[in-house]
């Protein structure tokens, strides 16, 4: 590849702490003829509303959006698993010559009696969007039709980027717990935000949680179901982990049922301890702070030992960080400070002006940080910085090994858990089994 | 568990549950990186482009290059042109590859851009070239796609010099695996022709690792090559559905005669490969391919007993799909359903002759999903299932096992490495589908059942 720096439209996109002073510049559209790593709207609502369990997900467009998103998050259920099937109205010709709807409401109509679900999400695709097929007015009469909850899903995918997807998802999850009929009274239960059970994590923090003497109402989406999240507005608390998809959702719910929110992050020791404390004070409960500390105390004694096992090889390593959302990335500046190393590189796909001032004020001095890079950029960096772990997604991967250096999947295909305490350790634990594999030895 | 599939085949009107299939543009997007030096573009939103990547990564475990046009809102109302002229000069200036393959997306089929005459008034740098495909996601699959490129290549790039046809074939491989690629040009070379081979993904993306990573790896068809092919003896188009089109596109154009065979799975297949070249160029066929052919039906005599009788079921992309059901056919097999997601009444004309003529009763299916699949099995239960990965949802819900043969294959590895084509691929497709019949044998048997001999 040419050493020639990334497209001149991008430099804003990128800056050198210590170096530059200037604010980084996020949150634009790619530009045209960019190998960009970024997804579409209806990408970013699908990966939102997709761990709903016993929901419908209907992709209103030609195959291809659903068949790359059938099952592709590793969102576990401890009940249905409708959600891992995937649908479509698979248009054809004739339907973009003379409109879509017709099909759309045969095809609910033989889902919904097919499978009797109470939920059905239908998503609308680019060629919707542009033949201007009215999904609500179809939904709205699927519903009184089959007396289930029918949710139009507005992500054609030209209609901005993954952040717009973020919106429409948290509009039709607004939708879905608008409590028609009898207000629910408000309880001492929490909802989680942000979370979508990948590997089981969500199902680790309501353990702490439980532990800790406070209920987990509804998780937003992780395992939840209609059920479930309709109960939201009996929460007295919002936590939101993944801050990039679920802000619009935590002021919505502030301004419209009283629940105020906090942030939280359950990646590495110092933020999950952290964030449990501030929940403790947050419900401003004695007999819940002392649980909370006796919690922080057992499991951090627990795992310490373990992890200083792993910090002897990993110290002084480098890492090198690509992922989805902001928090992560500011999360995995401290955790992999815990085991020892440092981040040299550090982007995002979605990442917000605040995100990208936490990373840059936790960032040590030469750091990079970059928003929507594309992958020249990432090798060109990963090289330059010397890199010996990349983390990233699925695109990432391969590119990664291809430079020699090891790789670990915060994305959708994480093998285990990386929240909470026992997440900590499996972070440590990937970190090493990749980065200090005999594999390279023979690269 | 993963099971929501009802039993009972009710009639269905349109929409698909559990896809075989997939769009065009990643057809298109794969047919492009066989060319050598080509960065694949899409027109569209970035979304399509990162999805159609991100299937093409899982499944090959390789990194897969291409641009988008990046649309928005503003695009879609005034046209994709200015979208695609912009990017066709920051895809110059940044990657500098030879070429450009863009293909169309759903969405800009819908808006109409004319792809041919904004590449007229568009920027290419000299020495540059940039060719386009129509891949409206609307119709066909994937595998129509991949038709669509190759056939781009043909109308924008071969070439008739006018003289005397060479001595030199062409070969138009289909949606294969870089393995299964390599093995057919080695075929092809064993008898001592010619040959130009593209799309080539060999080299691609199977490119070994070497610490350094190349935006455009060795492999793939070169610009002059294909451009040579109009002068051509012939093109044997293997497959009918990923290969014809550009084929006869190819005859018309440079009057390079077509000839349209299976894609080489299993021996009878092959054979006919080998007998095609043999009778146009008038070559013997080798003594160490016959040795292959020899010990690939000396495998099947041995083995044939633990085949026989058996029934399966088969899916995936047309083209793999016939090779594989007449190859199975030829050990004894029966395969009861047989089922692709791509349309096309040839392929259920073409099956069920195959399956008549071995008086196997089964059930064709083409534009068909794997819910349809899934019912079939529970009324007619099979041994076995081949196909892709997506068929393990159905394999764990009835407890049948799976081979993993096709598009896409995301879960297992190496297989884009080693061929399943030719006397060779045949072999290892025996050893695969022995070892899941026979390993869930030795699972199910009782102690007095379990034999060590098999
Ligand atoms: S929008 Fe169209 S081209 Fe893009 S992935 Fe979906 S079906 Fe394929």
């Amino acid at each position: 590849m040419s050493a020639k720096l990334a497209i001149e439209a991008r430099e804003g996109s990128i800056r050198v702490k210590g170096k530059q002073k200037s604010q980084l510049q996020c949150d634009a559209d790619s530009i045209a003829g960019a190998v960009s790593q970024r997804a579409c709207v209806y990408s970013g609502a699908r990966v939102v509303l997709n761990p709903i369990t016993d929901a419908i997900h209907l992709v209103h467009g030609p195959i291809g959006c659903a068949s790359y998103t059938w099952d592709i998050r590793g969102s576990l259920s401890s009940g249905s698993e409708l959600f891992r099937n995937s649908f479509s109205t698979d248009l054809q010709e004739e339907d973009v010559i003379f409109g879509g709807e017709k099909k759309l409401a045969r095809c609910i109509d033989e889902l919904a009696l097919k499978y009797k679900p109470s939920l059905m999400f239908v998503y609308s695709t680019c060629v919707v969007g542009v033949i201007g097929d009215d999904i609500t007015a179809v939904c709205k009469q699927a519903e009184q039709k089959h007396q289930i909850k029918v949710v139009p899903v507005q992500s054609s995918g030209f209609a901005g980027n993954k952040s717009a997807g973020y919106r429409a998802a948290c509009d039709a999850l607004l939708q879905l717990i608008k409590s028609e009929g009898e207000p629910t009274a408000q309880s001492r239960k929490i909802n989680y935000l942000g979370d979508f059970n990948l590997a089981g994590e969500a199902w680790i923090i309501r353990n702490y949680l439980r532990e800790m003497g406070v209920e987990l109402n509804a998780t937003f989406t992780g395992d939840s179901s209609y059920a479930s999240l309709r109960r939201a507005p009996a929460a007295c608390l919002n936590i939101m982990q993944c801050a990039g998809s679920m802000t619009y959702l935590a002021q919505e719910m502030e301004r419209v049922y009283n629940i105020p929110y906090m942030r939280v992050s359950f990646l590495g020791i110092e933020d999950t301890s952290r964030s449990l404390r501030e929940i403790a004070a947050a419900l401003n409960d004695k007999e819940i702070s002392e649980k909370t500390e006796r919690l922080i105390e057992r499991e951090t004694a627990e795992i310490r030992s373990l992890i200083e096992g792993y910090r002897v090889p990993l110290q002084g390593k480098k890492a090198a960080v690509f992922v989805g959302g902001g928090f992560k990335a500011v999360s995995l500046i401290k955790q992999f400070r815990e085991v020892g190393m440092e981040v040299v590189m550090i982007g995002t796909q979605t990442g917000k002006q605040d995100d990208y001032d936490s990373m840059y004020s936790l960032a040590c001095d030469g750091t990079v940080i970059l928003d929507d890079a594309n992958p020249s950029e990432l090798e060109r960096f990963i090289l330059q910085q010397g890199a010996d772990l990349l983390v990233g997604g699925v695109k990432e991967r391969p590119l990664a090994y291809k430079l020699g250096i090891s790789f670990i999947d915060h994305n959708h295909e994480r093998k285990h858990p990386l929240s909470g305490f026992a997440g900590a350790v499996n972070f440590a634990q990937e970190v090493y089994s990749t980065l200090c594999s005999p594999v390279w030895n023979y690269v | 568990m993963l099971d929501c599939t009802p039993q009972e085949i009710k009639e269905r009107s349109g929409g698909k549950i559990n896809p075989a299939k997939t769009c065009q543009p990643v057809g298109a997007m794969y047919a492009a990186l066989g060319i050598h030096n080509c960065l694949p573009h899409s027109h569209g939103s970035q979304g399509c482009c990162s999805y159609h990547r991100m299937h093409l990564t899982r499944h090959f475990r390789d990194p897969i290059m291409a641009s988008t046009s990046s649309f928005t809102e503003g695009a879609c109302v005034f046209g994709g042109g200015a979208n695609l002229k912009t990017a066709i000069k920051n895809v110059f200036a940044i990657y500098n590859p030879d070429i450009m393959a863009v293909h169309t997306t759903c969405l800009t089929e819908t808006i109409g851009d004319d792809i041919p005459s904004i590449l007229s008034s568009a920027e290419i740098p000299p020495g540059k070239l940039v060719i386009h495909a129509n891949t409206p996601s609307y119709v066909g699959s994937h595998i129509t796609g991949f038709a669509n490129m190759t056939k781009g290549m043909v109308n924008y790039l071969a070439e008739s010099s006018g003289e005397p046809k060479r001595e030199q074939v062409n070969i138009i491989p289909g949606f294969l695996n870089p393995g299964d690629m390599r093995e057919i040009k080695r075929l092809v070379r064993k008898m001592g022709i010619k040959l130009i081979m593209f799309p080539d993904t060999s080299g691609v993306v199977d490119s070994p690792m070497t610490g350094e990573y190349k935006m455009y790896p060795n492999g793939g068809a070169t610009v002059e090559d294909i451009r040579d092919s109009g002068n051509s003896r012939l093109t044997l188009a293997l497959g009918t559905f990923a290969s014809a089109d550009p084929a006869n596109q190819l005859e018309r154009k440079c009057k390079v005669p077509a000839l349209t065979l299976k894609t080489p799975i299993g021996v009878k297949a092959t054979d006919e490969l080998l007998l095609a070249l043999r009778n146009k160029f008038a070559r013997e066929i080798p003594a160490e391919l016959e040795e292959e052919r020899g010990q690939l039906v000396d495998i099947m005599t041995d083995t044939h007993f633990h085949f026989h009788g058996k029934k399966v079921g088969i899916f995936g992309d047309p083209d793999v799909v016939i090779g594989l059901t007449e190859f199975v056919l030829s050990l004894g097999m029966q395969p009861v359903h047989v089922l692709t997601g791509t349309p096309g009444g040839a392929f259920e004309r073409e099956v069920s002759a195959m399956l008549q003529e071995a008086g196997v009763k089964g059930r064709v299916k083409a534009e068909g999903d794997l819910f349809e699949l899934h019912q079939y099995l529970k009324n007619e239960p099979v041994d076995l299932l081949l196909g892709t990965t997506y068929g393990k949802y159905i394999a764990k819900a009835e407890d049948i096992p799976l081979v993993r043969i096709g598009f896409p294959v995301l879960d297992r590895s190496v297989h884009s490495y080693l061929p399943v084509v030719g006397y060779k691929g045949a072999m290892r497709i025996i050893e695969m589908i022995s070892n899941a019949l026979l390993d869930r044998a030795d699972r199910d048997a009782s102690d007095e059942d379990f034999e060590l001999v098999m």
